[in-house]
């Protein structure tokens, strides 16, 4: 049988020493820790001091910039660096590129095999009659998939920045909606009836763009930027209110959603046949016929809609914050 | 070709598809399919690790379509890549998983599933680095890398955070210039954009002598371009307001993830695009080598003048960054080994700092500067915890990860040149010291015994295990990784060398 110990002796204990030094209680080498915070914990009235006293000196010295010496100096040194960087940095590349083949000679070594192949495969491989169009969306499929979603991304990051969600809280809806109107468009007839006549022309020629995008020079990137254009064209023609008949932050979710996702499965299922040598079994068609070339054709489209959906995207969150 | 030899285009595709889904999700679906991605990514890649060190088979090309690499895309992957692409899905996770609360606190619950498109991107883009063989796709991902990471410092939106975006988008900007400028001019010497092609070339291009000024300019532009976006010493000034600022969890995966990926990418084009002899005859190495140095010293300078934890943790990224470049600079393959160790190390040491240390600010009410941190380490016992791990593993006490880069460092200082020996061990004397100063300055003081009355006073909280449940898994689950790597390096190592030997 242990004898009870006294509470003093108890508290002795290793065991005890060491849970009151882990709940901060105690030390167990010293007694209980001094409790010499005086130096640091300053009271709230001596804070507020030191605080005022920073602020008029940062208000007195610093701020006052036409008579800050080390400031001026700073932004003379400043500029006097930025230039020589930049000249020191022009400098440097021009003398690199009169050392670089020059351009449009045959021998460069730019033309090469994989150029040769391009240009001579390209329509039999691909299907499609426009090169480029057979290059980005076939051969290097990967880099352009990349591309589509560095914009994706891009309008991500915008949203971020941009979009104004305490808008759809009820109480001070009715206010912003009051503050929304200064940024509508002022009705200009004239504007108003140039845009009824030109909006459908740009938009076709948009899809046109688009979908002949593997025959003639366009693809997905320039037929959507053109009917982003018209997009941004209609809404300051007519205000926001209009567009979003037709147009709203639903819409450029799932467009894009739909886009990307078509992207990416139709990619997917390409580049797993391709990695393991099956055949893809989508036909290539007839060259320079309108549905032909594969892929290309349905992807240009997916393409085209991401980028008309940022297009305009951007243009509404900057001017509203809003889609 | 194996089944399980598909895991590096699925993990890049789900990855990516998973950012792209997430965009018509709520929040809460977004962050559960950003979990079982990052669980399926881990899992997948390490199978593939498993196969690659049983079957003994080195590394393997992967065609990204129906036409062979130089006319259309491929990946590639190794031992090295796989490792380090699981790695950094598991840091990833951790990082998420530790900030979560947070994150529901500091951005807007509207854009919560913007929040994890970015993360998803993110990752894509890191594992695409990891894995490509061709420069251009590399420099594509750079831009998603890029553009992601600037989304997730302003995704908490106050004037701090915004400055610190637009800071560091404007360097990383220049930093993205100046690689594709080193891009393009490869190009038009070489005419190739796949990686093993332009080796090629360049080897005929050094033996002929033809275009030899404009191929070192070449490897200047590209190495200062990486080394400005992953914070290399001179241009490190964006770093400490992003770090410092953003919400934690994109704290910790700046610091430990897309650094990582741009020094990654780096090591890539020195083996794979120019080959590292060439490298190490040009004076690229003896630059890294001396602002390395200088950036294991300034940077612990400027963490011990801090005042602001957070911005302390992200002061000190500078100074590791600088251990890594300094290892590169050696100019052996011990000394990459030991950067690459180091980049491991690193990642999961620093982002246990960050989560540890929003930990101990939430308790001091929410205040950053050490003299509200006075026991702290009381109030919330799991964050101190984690907070004195990651210490002692930064300032390199055995049993953590960060002395075994540290001893590989001096290892590797010692096989190389007298000239490069002896400011390798002092720098790395000093970097300890100055290291131990700051972190072990922030540790006594979270183990100091607040003033009772004061912390009634201002309400500090206290926090107990159960109360932040996911948080203390996250921690310990940090501390496991941090001594399995401190304890288990022998088999990290030779994974490595040998990844380092199949990378070339």
């Amino acid at each position: 049988m242990s004898k009870p110990l006294s509470k003093e002796e108890y508290d002795k204990r290793l065991f005890n020493r060491v849970n009151g030094w882990i709940s901060g209680e105690k030390d167990p080498f010293l007694d209980n820790m001094p409790s010499d915070h005086k130096k640091e914990a300053i009271t709230e009235e001596e804070l507020k001091h030191l605080y005022d006293e920073e602020k008029l000196e940062v208000v007195e010295h610093v701020q006052d910039i036409d008579h800050n010496k080390v400031y001026k100096n700073f932004f003379r040194l400043y500029r006097i660096l930025a230039v020589i960087c930049c000249v020191t940095l022009i400098a440097l590349l021009l003398f690199t590129v009169s050392h670089l083949p020059p351009m449009g000679e045959s021998t460069n070594p730019a033309h090469n095999e994989v150029v040769d192949k391009y240009v001579r495969d390209g329509l039999s491989d691909t299907g499609a009659v426009n090169i480029v169009s057979g290059m980005i969306l076939d051969y290097r499929a990967f880099d352009t998939f990349g591309e589509s979603n560095v914009l994706f991304i891009a309008a991500c990051t915008v949203l971020i920045l941009m979009r104004n969600d305490k808008k759809k809280e009820k109480n001070i809806a009715s206010a912003i909606a009051e503050e929304e109107k200064r940024y509508e468009p002022k009705s200009d007839s004239i504007l108003q009836k140039v845009t009824f006549f030109l909006f459908p022309i740009i938009v076709i020629f948009g899809i046109y763009v688009i979908l002949n995008g593997h025959i003639s020079p366009g693809g997905g990137f320039s037929g959507g930027a053109i009917i982003g254009a018209a997009f941004i064209l209609y809404s300051n023609a007519y205000g926001f209110e209009k567009t979003e008949q037709f147009f709203t932050e639903k819409t450029y979710k799932w467009v894009s959603f739909s886009a990307l996702t078509f992207y990416c499965l139709a990619k997917s299922y390409s580049f797993y046949t391709g990695a393991h040598h099956l055949e893809s079994g989508i036909p290539l068609g007839v060259p320079g016929a309108i549905l032909s070339s594969g892929l290309i054709l349905p992807l240009n489209i997916c393409v085209g809609m991401v980028v008309a959906c940022t297009m305009y995207g951007f243009y509404a969150l900057f001017k509203k914050g809003g889609l | 070709m194996a089944f399980v030899q598909n895991v590096p285009f699925f993990s890049i595709m789900l990855s990516m598809f998973s950012g792209i889904v997430s965009s018509v999700l709520p929040g809460k679906y977004a962050r559960r399919l950003n979990y079982a991605m990052l669980l399926c990514i881990t899992a997948m890649s390490g199978w593939l690790l498993f196969y690659l060190v049983s079957s003994d088979m080195g590394s393997y090309i992967f065609m990204m379509g129906h036409f062979p690499a130089p006319f259309g895309n491929e990946i590639r992957a190794g031992i090295l890549e796989v490792l380090m692409a699981m790695f950094f899905c598991i840091i990833m996770a951790l990082s998420l998983f530790g900030g979560r609360k947070k994150l529901g606190n500091e951005v807007e619950h509207t854009k919560h599933n913007i929040y994890y498109i970015l993360c998803d991107l993110l990752l894509s883009s890191l594992l695409a680095l990891i894995y490509t063989n061709d420069l251009f796709t590399a420099y594509v991902f750079v831009e998603i890398n890029t553009i992601a990471a600037c989304g997730l410092i302003m995704i908490r939106q106050n004037g701090r955070t915004i400055e610190a975006a637009v800071r560091y988008m404007i360097m990383s900007l220049l930093g993205s210039g100046l690689l594709l400028l080193g891009i393009c001019m490869i190009y038009d010497m070489t005419g190739h954009l796949l990686m093993s092609n332009i080796k090629e070339q360049i080897l005929i291009i050094m033996e002929t002598g033809t275009y030899r000024i404009p191929m070192l300019i070449t490897i200047g532009l590209i190495t200062v371009g990486l080394a400005i976006k992953s914070a290399l010493f001179p241009f490190h000034n964006w770093l400490p307001d992003a770090y410092g600022y953003s919400t934690v969890s994109s704290a910790a995966i700046l610091s430990s993830l897309v650094s990582k990926g741009y020094i990654f990418l780096l090591l890539k084009i020195f083996y794979r695009v120019i080959g590292f002899e060439i490298i190490a005859d040009s004076h690229v190495l003896h630059i890294f080598y001396v602002f390395g140095l200088c950036g294991m010293v300034f940077g612990s300078l400027s963490a011990i003048w801090e005042n602001d934890i957070r911005r302390m943790i992200s002061f000190s990224s500078v100074a590791q960054i600088g251990y890594i470049y300094m290892g590169f600079g050696i100019g052996i393959e011990a000394g990459v080994v030991a950067s690459i160790f180091h980049i491991i190390a690193h990642a999961a040491t620093k982002s246990l700092l960050f989560i540890s240390a929003i930990g101990l600010t939430d308790v001091s009410g929410g205040s950053r500067h050490f003299q509200d941190l006075n026991g702290s380490a009381f109030r919330n016992k799991i964050a101190g915890i984690g907070f004195s791990v990651g210490c002692l593993s930064m300032v390199g006490v055995p049993l953590f990860s960060g002395f075994v880069s540290k001893i590989l460092f001096a290892e590797a200082a010692f096989i190389v040149s007298a000239k490069k020996m002896f400011p390798v061990l002092i720098v790395l004397g000093i970097s300890t010291i100055l290291n131990a100063i700051y972190f072990l300055k922030t540790l006594i003081r979270i183990y100091t015994p607040a003033d009772k009355t004061l912390v009634r006073e201002r309400g500090y909280l206290s926090l107990c295990i159960p109360e932040q449940k996911l948080y203390s898994l996250t921690i310990i689950l940090f501390i496991c990784v941090n001594i399995f790597l401190g304890l288990n390096s022998e088999p990290m190592l030779r994974l490595i060398l040998t990844g380092l030997r199949n990378f070339a």
